[in-house]
């Protein structure tokens, strides 16, 4: 049986891994390398990294990162964080990232994922979406956060769907950094009707918070960043919970 | 020499530093000879079926990797292009297993993406594998179950997670992506005679 991923995401600014409360107030958290070796070793399914600065500073993607993170860790992961072209896609898939995250540049231009998906695959192209409720309804936001668009939630997964994505990792930006749990109703709402993957992000801050989201959603994948890194909940811990919880996990 | 077919879309890094790690030397190449003389071959196949095809058929690689003797590992794409027919692209394969690559019923979330285990565990490749090991997937057609099957796994529906026929053995999931349980499958085709 498919198993539910635990995924840890680790917020890359200046190579550092740092991680923001609702975006903001950024703390430093280690050594991205020796981070993700600590997950690998800890039975994380798979892991993230973000540059969470690059859209705003206009700085390109990491590939000695990607290089060094290719030779320490054998599971899966994604890289997100000013991807912009073709171009940057294969120099990452190259230095030996197996998926990458676009989020602004995708909806600025939606084509990019098709472009991606075309010459690397779908299940190399991952959509991250940013969504906050607004009176009642959920828009996408861009930019880290910054900017809110036009575009509402829903209707934007169903256009990834179709440019060709094969995943979807989605923040809920009402609930990240509160630990306060997953955002439960917008997931339902969205994720019962993707067709694809979606990784869900925001708000873990317990161990029964997984259990929730996993029961309460059809969500493949929890995403959580800070008590990972700053140890307030081990994955296999989290793991041996969930198993007792009757949640599949690895 | 392990000879790691270079294939442009695909993420063949990984495939060389898991290889590489269990300390073989390897050379990632698309040249005709230097595949044609490798003690081992891996095709870590990733993307589009008819376009994977076309690759090969640009390079002749059509026509040698049916040929070879020596034991040669088809991963993900890899694995199906070894097949007789895809239905992604109705694309005619390479033939050496004898069944058919069809699509995911859309009855449940495509691709299959994730870990998962592995039932019915049969041959070389798998020794020291068992039902209760997660192997990590990423696929929306899957290998028909035949006689070449040596594991199957269940997704919507059951189909081979890999296969062996002679000198040629396959896998459905990325065994270089798989952590430990994967770098063991991968010594154990980097052991065969």
């Amino acid at each position: 049986m498919l198993k539910k991923r635990i995924i840890p995401c680790l917020d890359i600014k200046d190579g550092k891994t740092v991680k923001g409360v609702q975006f903001e107030d950024l703390r430093i958290a280690g050594d991205p390398v020796e981070l993700a070796k600590k997950y690998v070793k800890d039975g994380a399914d798979e892991l993230v990294f973000l540059d969470i600065t690059a859209t705003l500073e206009g700085r390109k993607t990491l590939i000695e990162l990607v290089e060094k993170l290719s030779l320490e860790i054998n599971i899966p992961f994604t890289i997100g964080g000013g991807i912009s072209s073709v171009q940057d896609v294969e120099a990452l898939l190259k230095a030996g990232a197996d998926k990458v995250s676009l989020n602004s540049a995708a909806v600025r231009r939606p084509e990019l994922i098709r472009d991606i998906a075309q010459q690397f695959g779908n299940q190399c192209v991952v959509v991250a979406i940013d969504t906050k409720n607004i009176a009642g309804e959920d828009f996408v936001f861009i930019s880290g956060g910054k900017i809110q668009t036009q575009l509402k939630t829903l209707d934007w997964i169903k256009a990834v769907t179709d440019l060709g994505a094969g995943e979807i990792l989605l923040t809920s930006m009402d609930f990240d950094g509160t630990k306060n749990g997953f955002d439960i109703r917008m997931l339902q709402n969205v994720a019962e009707v993707c067709q694809l993957p979606v990784i869900a992000s925001g708000g873990a801050g317990k161990m029964e918070d997984f259990t929730e989201l996993f029961n309460e959603t059809k969500v493949t994948g929890g995403l959580a960043a800070s008590i990972f890194h700053f140890n307030e909940i081990a994955i296999p811990e989290l793991k041996n919970y969930l198993k007792t919880q009757k949640i599949n996990v690895r | 020499m392990i000879a790691i077919i270079d294939y442009v879309a695909g993420n063949v890094k990984s495939v060389q530093n898991a290889v590489e790690k269990l300390g073989f030397e390897t050379i990632i190449t698309s040249d005709f000879e230097e595949i044609k003389n490798a003690k081992k071959v891996i095709f870590p196949g990733v993307g589009e079926a008819s376009t994977a095809m076309k690759y090969l058929k640009n390079l002749k690689l059509d026509e040698l990797i049916p040929s070879l003797k020596q034991p040669f590992l088809g991963i993900c794409l890899g694995q199906q292009l070894l097949c007789n027919f895809s239905e992604e692209g109705n694309t005619k394969c390479l033939g050496i297993f004898d069944l058919n690559v069809k699509g995911f019923p859309a009855t449940d979330i495509v691709p299959h993406m994730g870990w998962n285990n592995l039932q019915q565990i049969n041959g070389e490749l798998l020794a020291g594998i068992s039902a209760d090991d997660n192997f990590y997937f990423v696929h929306s057609y899957y290998c028909e179950i035949g006689k070449n099957t040596t594991s199957t796994c269940d997704y919507i529906l059951p189909f081979s997670a890999t296969l062996q026929k002679d000198n040629f053995y396959g896998t459905q999931f990325h065994p270089e992506k798989s952590g430990a349980v994967g770098a063991k499958i991968l010594e154990n085709f980097l052991k065969l005679k």
